[in-house]
């Protein structure tokens, strides 16, 4: 007789045992910090308000959420279909192309309400072209998407280094390998401008509309994976891919295809840094988000509404890590990457930590 | 009639359960089971999928702990640790998966964990010297040098006999062990059981074929949902009201049907041959017809080609050469086709085909029809697939009936009838059944067949394929029995069950040949 899988009330399940998981990962984190003579308490009070305590730090936690909600995305959908995308930093950084080239050629003519709809369809494009090649080979030779979504990251990364700095950039004056600054006018407005007469104050912060962008594709893939047939096969695929053949759906092209809407929002993150915030490509604007949407996903557990809310706890600690980092100079942002591996590890890895002890709690109790 | 408290205690039971309890988090596997086995004898448990025999067992063999009583070994209070410890006291274990190395020798199997010493050369003398004695003494014959791999399933359960006994097993746990045999490797097993017992050895056998317990035990354990119903003497008792206490209800254990009247042929399979993917030929030439109206039974032993038949009809294998025209039309290669051509097909195993076990039962409701128009347009139309899952978990009575209720977390009965709702209910031409009642309890196996009876006499053409040779027999009005990939005879389902059990083992030579 096999082990019964206990049952959990959905609150349970979604809330208690990803708070719990947290908890631990931060608890140990506190021990660290207290290892190295600093006061736990106090540094987690720096880390909260520096992403959350006034408006510009707000404004920067939304920033970096978005970016992860889009590649934290990517990750999901794959990973509902069987597929673990780890090229999210390469088809990001090939979206980033896409945006740059849509803004390039055409900033001197349109402004940037109607440049913004071309360089989200530019950037989903690009994104899913460089996902579109893993795909076709896992789907149709059977090629482990994982290594060759790896390999992909480091293409994108010499094929942009090379672009940066031979091909796209302006030369005379520029100082990093990068092109030229979009046309002004063709940049959106950020957050802060936009919401500034509303009396709320983002600072600095270079939060644009990519984020309501963000949001939409998140409601987008909610509607995709549970109220469409392509999404339903692609979640039959994941489940059990031999009664999807069952079923009659193609296998490769489900594959390919859900690869490709991968591929797309991953693409879609280079809007909110290339598009929103630096208004031109720089060199490696991806800055290991695309990982980090593993580390996303798996801790919203695929769902959208999941992955927005993980997103927001890993831009707070990429926000609230930079202001501990300028607080406390003992404390390197090092240590904010042991606390993400720590978060990852404890609702990643051991998700089932909790599991056991609280399924005897919460199960319904058999005759 | 009931033994449990009246077995004159004189000589120590072999083995003893007192108040044995065991749970897996809130569910109870075992609760307060009660148990003699008396030494020298053949004790049969009986009990449905998930009633707790095998964690019983797991028990026994030190696999689980029992979470509370005693057990008694000889008479002697007990605490099996592990497997290491059940094999010190003398039980052995044959279990429904052979734990066998399938690229080692039988010497080396039954070698492996009783090595002797790092080097092997002293450890496999004595061990050949022993297979030859156990050879001599209970007729069990097997030659020490041959590959697993190389030898039938029947010689494989052989060889894990021999390994218990080299290791001086007294009591001999076997878990389902005919469930892979032929009958005739089955009356084998069950010579080589008598024998044991002759020389004092004690059986303790598993199974949940009534007839096998009525032909070999001295008594039998009934349990049912983690308890024991009771004991009975084999001699006293008969298999209706052994399935009345497993199922706790009066059940019919004969399928009732009338005569077939069969129609023109539906399903017509033409010179087929398949080969797989490392060019083994696993349908050699094999031509059949069913016609509307009946239900064409292919006989077996797993692994014999029937189950590539099943597939390559229903467009999941893709045929090397031959015809399969469905209502004189050739068919595509292609599911979602065959389904639009009313071509159903329940998949031999429902797990790993039939269902997406992670879906809520909705969406099961509709896999492979789920393209439907009537589901929706570009967004599904949720009411109308609740609205299918209801009607469907109504027809079939299943429970319970909750359609957002994740598919794995129904019984195996239940699944199985979610299956057969969505494919039955949509009013096909022709079926393709595969083990219907494969790990169902009996209650739904009664009322499984009578649905499959049913479809027949509605005018459906109906293939077959099961590995019980009874639900063949029962059901089909048409046998044909599958050989190494080819069709090696057609008989009545009443033929003899001794001749049906030779064609399965592929010996064409006795009677006459049906041709397909």
């Amino acid at each position: 007789m096999s082990q019964p899988a206990a049952r959990l009330p959905l609150w349970v399940d979604f809330g208690l045992i990803p708070l719990l998981n947290l908890v631990a990962a931060f608890a140990v984190a506190g021990l660290v910090v207290a290892l190295i003579g600093e006061n736990p308490l106090d540094v987690a009070r720096i880390i909260l308000y520096g992403a959350f305590g006034y408006g510009e730090g707000v404004g920067f936690t939304l920033f970096y959420a978005t970016n992860f909600i889009f590649t934290g995305l990517a990750v999901a959908v794959a990973f509902h279909a069987g597929l673990f995308n780890i090229g999210g930093e390469g088809q990001a950084y090939i979206g980033g192309l896409g945006v740059a080239l849509v803004a390039l050629g055409l900033d001197p003519y349109l402004p940037w309400w109607l440049l913004a709809p071309l360089a989200v369809i530019g950037a989903a494009l690009f994104g899913a072209l460089w996902a579109w090649i893993p795909a076709v080979l896992q789907a149709k030779r059977g090629s482990h998407i994982v290594i060759t979504t790896i390999m992909f990251n480091f293409i994108a990364a010499s094929l942009m280094a090379w672009l940066l700095v031979d091909v796209l950039n302006p030369g005379a004056g520029s100082m990093s390998p990068g092109t030229r600054f979009f046309d002004a006018e063709a940049v959106p407005p950020r957050l802060s401008e936009i919401l500034a007469p509303f009396g709320v104050d983002l600072g600095g912060s270079p939060a644009n509309l990519a984020l309501v962008a963000a949001v939409l594709a998140a409601l987008g893939v909610w509607l995709l994976l549970w109220r469409t047939r392509l999404g339903y096969e692609i979640r039959a695929l994941g489940h059990n891919s031999s009664a999807a053949a069952y079923a009659g759906v193609p296998i490769a092209r489900v594959i390919i295809i859900a690869m490709l809407i991968s591929g797309a929002l991953a693409g879609m993150m280079a809007l909110n840094p290339v598009l929103g915030d630096q208004g031109r490509l720089l060199l490696e604007f991806p800055g290991g988000a695309g990982f980090v949407g593993i580390a996303v996903a798996l801790m919203g557990r695929s769902h959208p509404l999941g992955v927005i809310f993980a997103a927001l706890l890993f831009g707070m600690l990429y926000q609230g890590g930079s202001e501990l980092a300028f607080e406390k100079p003992s404390i390197s942002r090092d240590m904010l990457i042991l606390i993400q591996g720590l978060v990852i590890l404890f609702s990643g890895a051991l998700e089932n930590l909790f599991r056991p002890a609280l399924a005897r709690i919460f199960a319904p109790r058999a005759a | 009639m009931n033994l449990d408290k009246t077995e004159p205690t004189a000589v120590p039971a072999a083995i003893e359960l007192i108040g044995v309890s065991k749970s897996f988090g809130p569910v109870k596997a075992n609760s307060d089971i009660h148990l003699r086995v008396a030494k020298g004898a053949i004790h049969g448990i009986v009990g449905e999928n998930g009633a707790g025999k095998s964690t019983l067992m797991s028990i026994l063999y030190g696999f689980y702990q029992a979470d509370s009583g005693e057990i008694r070994v000889n008479g002697q209070p007990v605490r099996i640790r592990d497997s290491q410890e059940a094999i010190r006291l003398g039980i052995g274990m044959v279990h429904q998966h052979f734990m066998l190395v399938e690229n080692f020798t039988v010497l080396e199997n039954v070698l492996l964990g009783a090595e002797g010493g790092a080097l092997l050369g002293k450890g496999k003398a004595e061990a050949r010297a022993k297979l030859a004695e156990l050879a001599r003494e209970h007729g069990l014959e097997v030659d020490p040098d041959a590959l697993i791999s190389d030898l039938p399933v029947g010689a494989q359960q052989r060889v894990e006999i021999l390994k218990a006994l080299t290791r001086g097993a007294e009591i001999l746990i076997l878990d389902e062990p005919t469930g892979v045999l032929t009958p005739d490797e089955a009356d084998q097993l069950f010579e080589v059981l008598r024998q044991l017992r002759a020389e004092g050895k004690t059986v303790l056998i598993i199974t949940h074929k009534l007839r096998e317990i009525m032909a070999i035990t001295d008594a039998v354990s009934v349990m049912r949902q983690g308890r024991m119903v009771g004991t009975v003497r084999t001699a006293e008792t008969s298999p209706e009201q052994l399935a009345e206490m497993m199922v706790g209800r009066r059940v019919l254990l004969k399928v009732e049907k009338g005569p077939a009247n069969p129609g023109p042929a539906a399903l017509t399979v033409e010179n087929l041959t398949l080969r797989d993917g490392a060019g083994v030929e696993r349908l050699k030439n094999v031509s059949l017809t069913v016609r509307r109206g009946e239900i064409v039974g292919i006989a077996g032993v797993a692994g014999n080609g029937q189950s590539e038949l099943l597939e390559a009809i229903a467009g999941l294998r893709r045929p090397t050469s031959g015809r399969i025209l469905l209502d004189g039309t050739p068919i595509p290669h292609d599911p979602r086709a065959l389904r639009e051509m009313r071509l159903a097909h329940i998949p031999e195993d429902r797990h790993k085909m039939g269902l997406v076990l992670k879906f809520e039962t909705r969406e099961n409701s509709i896999l492979g029809y789920h393209l439907d128009h009537r589901y929706g347009g570009a967004l599904f139309d949720r009411a109308a697939i609740e609205a299918e899952c209801q009607s469907q978990m109504e027809a079939y009575d299943v429970r319970p009936p909750n359609s957002r209720l994740k598919t794995a977390n129904f019984s195996g009965g239940n699944q199985q009838k979610i299956v057969l709702a969505r494919e039955f209910e949509r009013g096909p031409h022709a079926l393709l059944i595969g083990q219907p009642t494969r790990g169902v309890d009996i209650g739904a196996i009664e009322f499984i067949h009578r649905r499959i009876i049913e479809m027949r006499d509605a005018g459906k053409a109906i293939l077959l394929v099961s590995v019980e040779l009874d639900e063949i027999r029962s059901l089909s009005d048409r046998v044909l029995v599958m050989f190494d990939g080819r069709i090696v005879g057609e008989r009545s389902p009443e033929a003899d069950e001794r001749e049906l059990g030779l064609l399965m083992a592929g010996v064409t030579g006795a009677g006459e040949r049906g041709a397909a």
